[in-house]
C-alpha cells in the first residue's frame, strides 16, 4: 500500500531534458507514434546546447577526402584509449547519416559554392590515421548549436511531442526488480509534484559544469539526471575526467577564445613574466590547451599568481594595437569590460583553466541502454548526449564530438526505445507502493529544515573545493583532503534551509533541488579522481608523471579501465573497456601524441 | 500571480539561460537595476528577458539597436552592467 502518493501522468516515453540530444530522441519516438513527454527547466530552445558555436563533426567528405575510419582513429586517440571502441565506431559510421538527417529537418548549414555542407579544420581531427588535419566540422555559421536546436524543436512540434516546460525532474522512479518506470517531477508554475510513469525514461539533462567555481558552463548545468541516477542506485562512470578550457575569465568563466593567443595574445605571472617560454620554449602561448592550463595552475600553485588571493594569471594584448582588437577579436572587449571589469586595451584580463565539458557519466551501451555493472541493460532507461557515458569521449573530448553525440546517440536511444517496445522487453509496470516516498521525504526536510545552511554558501563551498582539490593539474594530498572536504560540504548539502516555504514559483527550493544533484556529482568526481591514480586525458596528476614506462604517466597496465563510483558508502569499481568495435580492427594502445 | 511569484519566474528566466554571458548580466541586473526601473521600463525588461540570448545578446553588446525607445533605456542600463 502507498505511503503517500502523488498524481500520475502515463505515457509511453518520458525524456528528461530538450537539449539537442532529448529533442532528437523525441522525434524518433513521437514519429513512431509513441505518447511522448518531453520535460524541461527551460523552455527547449533556452537548452545549453544553445551556447556551442564550433560545429558538428561527420566524415562528409565535402571538401576533401575522409573516411569514418579515419574519424574513429582521432577519436579513439582523442579519449586516450580509455573510449570504449564499440560506440565509437557507431557513433562516427552513424555521423554522416544523423547530419544529413538534420539538414532535411531544416538546418542551415553553411555551404560551398556548389550546395554542399561546407566543412572546416577543428583540432584533433585528422585524415589518413592521424596524419594531417582534416575538414570535418559542419556549421552553421557561429550558431550551429542555436540552429540545431531550431530544427530539432520544429521537428518535434509536428510530430505533436508533448512538452512540459519549466518541470524539473527530481528522482527516478525504480521498482523492486530495478526496472525504472518514470520520473516524480515538479512543476514550478503551481508547485505541484506528479509522478510521470512510462513504459521508458530517458535521461537527456545535460552537463554539470557548476560543481566548479569556474566554468564556461551556463547555472543550469547542475547534473540533474546524475543526481538521479545516483540517488535511484545506478553508478556513475569517468566522473574524474573533465576538460577544461586554459582562458575562462577569472571568476566568472566566461570563454575566451584561444584566438586571442592566436592574435598575439601573451600570459603573464605576478612578476610579469611570459612564463610559457619556460614550460613550450617553441609554442609558447600557443601550446596546446591541456599543455597551457598546466603551467598556468604551476604558476598560481607556486605562488605567482596575480590579484589579492594570487588565483589567476594575466592574458595581456594591451602591446597589440586597438585597431586589431577591435577587428580580429570582436567582442572580446565588451566581454572584458563586462565580466572582468578591465578594457583589455589598457589592462590584461585575468583568466583561468576554467571546466568546460564533462566526458563521465550516466553508463550506457551504444544503443543508448543504461547499462548496470555487470553491461546488462536497466530496463525502462536509457540515456544519451552530456549525462551519458557510452563512452565516446573517454579520458578526453575531441571538439564537435560532443553535438555528434548528441545526435547518434539521441537518434540510437530512441530506436532502442521502439525495439525495447515491440520486442516486449518493457512495458508499463505497476508502481511500486513507495514510488514518491524518498522524494516527498526530501521536499518535506526542506520545507521543515530549521537551523541549515544557506544553499548559496554551500554551493559556493562545493565549486571552492572542487577547483582548489579536482582541477585541471591535480595533486596527491590536495585530493585526499579534498574527499574529506566534499564529505564535510555533503554534510552541510543535507541540512539546507530555505526561507521561502511557498508552493508557486518557489525559485529558492528549486535552487536547493539543483544543489543535491550536484553535490552527488562533486563527491563522485573528487573520489574517483583521487583513486585512479595515473595520468589519462583530462586527469592529470603531479604524482604521475611522464617516464619511458609510462609515457604521459599513462599506467594502462593498472590503470586501463573504467571507474564506476557508487553512491552507497561511495564505493569505487571498475570495469573493462570495450577494445573491439563493431566491424572493424581493434585500435590497439599507443602513446598519445600530437 | 502575485508580486512575489512574478519576480521568481522572472529571476529564474534571468538566471537559467542557455549561455553563461546572459545569466550572469541579467542575474546581476535583476539584482541591482530592476528594483530601481520605473513601471514601463520594468515591462520592457520582462520582454527582453523572454527573448532568446542570441536576440538579445546582439543587442547587448552593441551590434544592433531595439526599435522600441523603452527598450533602448533598459539596454543602455544592462550595457553598463559589470559582473565581477
Ligand atoms: C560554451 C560551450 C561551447 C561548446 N561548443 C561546442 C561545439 O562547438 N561543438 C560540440 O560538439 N560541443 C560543444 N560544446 C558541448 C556541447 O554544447 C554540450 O555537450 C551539449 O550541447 C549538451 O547537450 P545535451 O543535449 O546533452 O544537454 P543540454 O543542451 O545541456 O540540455 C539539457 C536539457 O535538460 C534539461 N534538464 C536538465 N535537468 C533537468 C531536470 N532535472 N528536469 C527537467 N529537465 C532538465 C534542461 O532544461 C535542458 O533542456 C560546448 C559547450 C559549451 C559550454
Amino acid at each position: 500500500m502507498s505511503k503517500l502518493s502523488v498524481p500520475v501522468r502515463k505515457f509511453d516515453a518520458v525524456i528528461v531534458g530538450a537539449g539537442g540530444s532529448g529533442l532528437r530522441a523525441a522525434i524518433q519516438l513521437s514519429e513512431a507514434g509513441l505518447k511522448t513527454a518531453v520535460l524541461s527547466k527551460v523552455f527547449p530552445t533556452r537548452s545549453h546546447t544553445v551556447a556551442a558555436q564550433g560545429g558538428v563533426s561527420a566524415s562528409l567528405g565535402n571538401s576533401e577526402e575522409d573516411h569514418w575510419h579515419w574519424h574513429m582513429y582521432d577519436t579513439v586517440k582523442g579519449s586516450d584509449w580509455l573510449g570504449d571502441q564499440d560506440a565509437i565506431e557507431y557513433m562516427c559510421r552513424k555521423a554522416p547519416e544523423v547530419v544529413v538527417e538534420l539538414e532535411h529537418f531544416g538546418m542551415p548549414f553553411d555551404r560551398t559554392d556548389e550546395g554542399k555542407i561546407y566543412q572546416r579544420p577543428f583540432g584533433g581531427h585528422m585524415s589518413n590515421f592521424g596524419e594531417k588535419p582534416v575538414r570535418r566540422a559542419c556549421a552553421a555559421a557561429d550558431r550551429t548549436g542555436h540552429a540545431m536546436l531550431h530544427a530539432l524543436y520544429q521537428r518535434n512540434v509536428r510530430a505533436n511531442t508533448q512538452f512540459f516546460v519549466e518541470w524539473m525532474a527530481l528522482d527516478l522512479i525504480r521498482d523492486q526488480s530495478g526496472q525504472v518506470l518514470g520520473v516524480i517531477a515538479l512543476e514550478m508554475e503551481t508547485g505541484e509534484v506528479v509522478a510521470f510513469h512510462s513504459k521508458a525514461t530517458v535521461f537527456a539533462t545535460g552537463g554539470a559544469g557548476r560543481i566548479y567555481y569556474s566554468s564556461t558552463n551556463a547555472f543550469i548545468n547542475t547534473g540533474d539526471g546524475l543526481g538521479m541516477a545516483a540517488r535511484a542506485g545506478i553508478a556513475l562512470e569517468d566522473m574524474e575526467f573533465w576538460q577544461f578550457h586554459p582562458t575562462g575569465v577569472a571568476g566568472a568563466g566566461v570563454l575566451i577564445t584561444e584566438g586571442v593567443r592566436g592574435e598575439g595574445g601573451i600570459l603573464r605571472n605576478s612578476t610579469n613574466e611570459r612564463f610559457m617560454e619556460r614550460y613550450a620554449p617553441n609554442a609558447k602561448d600557443l601550446a596546446s590547451r591541456d599543455v597551457v592550463s598546466r603551467a598556468m595552475v604551476t604558476e598560481i600553485n607556486e605562488g605567482r599568481g596575480c590579484g589579492p588571493n594570487k588565483d589567476f594569471v594575466l592574458l595581456d594584448i594591451t602591446h597589440l594595437d586597438p585597431a586589431t582588437i577591435m577587428k580580429r577579436l570582436p567582442g572580446i572587449r565588451e566581454i572584458s569590460i563586462q565580466f572582468a571589469g578591465i578594457d583589455p586595451i589598457k589592462a590584461p584580463i585575468p583568466v583561468v583553466p576554467t571546466c568546460h565539458y564533462q566526458m563521465g557519466g550516466v553508463p550506457t551501451n551504444y544503443k543508448g541502454q543504461v547499462v548496470g555493472d555487470d553491461a546488462a541493460p536497466i530496463r525502462g532507461f536509457y540515456a544519451a548526449g552530456e549525462v551519458a557515458c557510452a563512452s565516446v569521449h573517454g579520458a578526453n573530448r575531441l571538439g564537435t564530438n560532443s553535438l555528434l553525440d548528441l545526435l547518434v546517440f539521441g537518434k540510437a536511444s530512441g530506436d532502442t526505445v521502439i525495439d525495447d517496445l515491440r520486442s516486449g522487453e518493457i512495458g508499463l509496470k505497476e508502481l511500486p507502493a513507495d514510488y514518491a516516498d524518498r522524494t516527498l521525504a526530501r521536499l518535506h526536510r526542506l520545507n521543515t529544515q530549521t537551523g541549515g545552511a544557506s544553499v548559496n554558501e554551500c554551493r559556493l563551498e562545493l565549486q571552492r573545493t572542487m577547483q582548489k582539490h579536482c582541477g585541471v593539474f591535480r595533486f596527491k594530498d590536495m585530493l585526499v583532503e579534498g574527499v574529506a572536504k566534499i564529505v564535510e560540504v555533503e554534510k552541510a548539502v543535507a541540512q539546507t534551509e530555505i526561507k521561502d516555504k511557498s508552493q508557486v514559483w518557489n525559485t529558492a527550493r528549486v535552487e536547493a533541488l539543483e544543489l543535491d544533484n550536484l553535490i552527488e556529482v562533486a563527491k563522485a568526481t573528487m573520489v574517483s579522481a583521487e583513486a585512479r591514480k595515473e595520468s589519462r586525458g583530462a586527469h592529470v596528476r603531479d604524482d604521475a608523471p611522464d617516464t619511458p614506462a609510462n609515457p604521459n604517466g599513462r599506467d594502462d597496465l593498472n590503470w586501463h579501465k573504467h571507474t564506476l563510483w557508487h553512491r552507497d558508502g561511495s564505493r569505487l569499481s571498475y570495469k573493462p573497456v570495450i577494445m573491439k568495435p563493431l566491424s572493424v580492427e581493434t585500435i590497439a594502445l599507443k602513446t598519445r601524441s600530437y | 500571480m502575485d508580486d512575489r511569484e512574478k519576480l521568481n519566474r522572472l529571476r529564474w528566466r534571468c538566471t537559467r539561460r542557455a549561455m553563461l554571458e546572459m545569466d550572469l548580466l541579467l542575474g546581476e541586473f535583476l539584482e541591482r537595476v530592476y528594483p530601481t526601473l520605473s513601471p514601463a521600463q520594468a515591462d520592457a525588461f520582462v520582454t527582453m528577458a523572454d527573448m532568446e540570448d542570441l536576440e538579445l545578446w546582439p543587442l547587448v553588446n552593441g551590434q544592433r539597436e531595439p526599435d522600441d525607445p523603452v527598450q533602448a533605456e533598459v539596454l543602455s542600463l544592462l550595457r553598463n552592467v559589470r559582473v565581477k
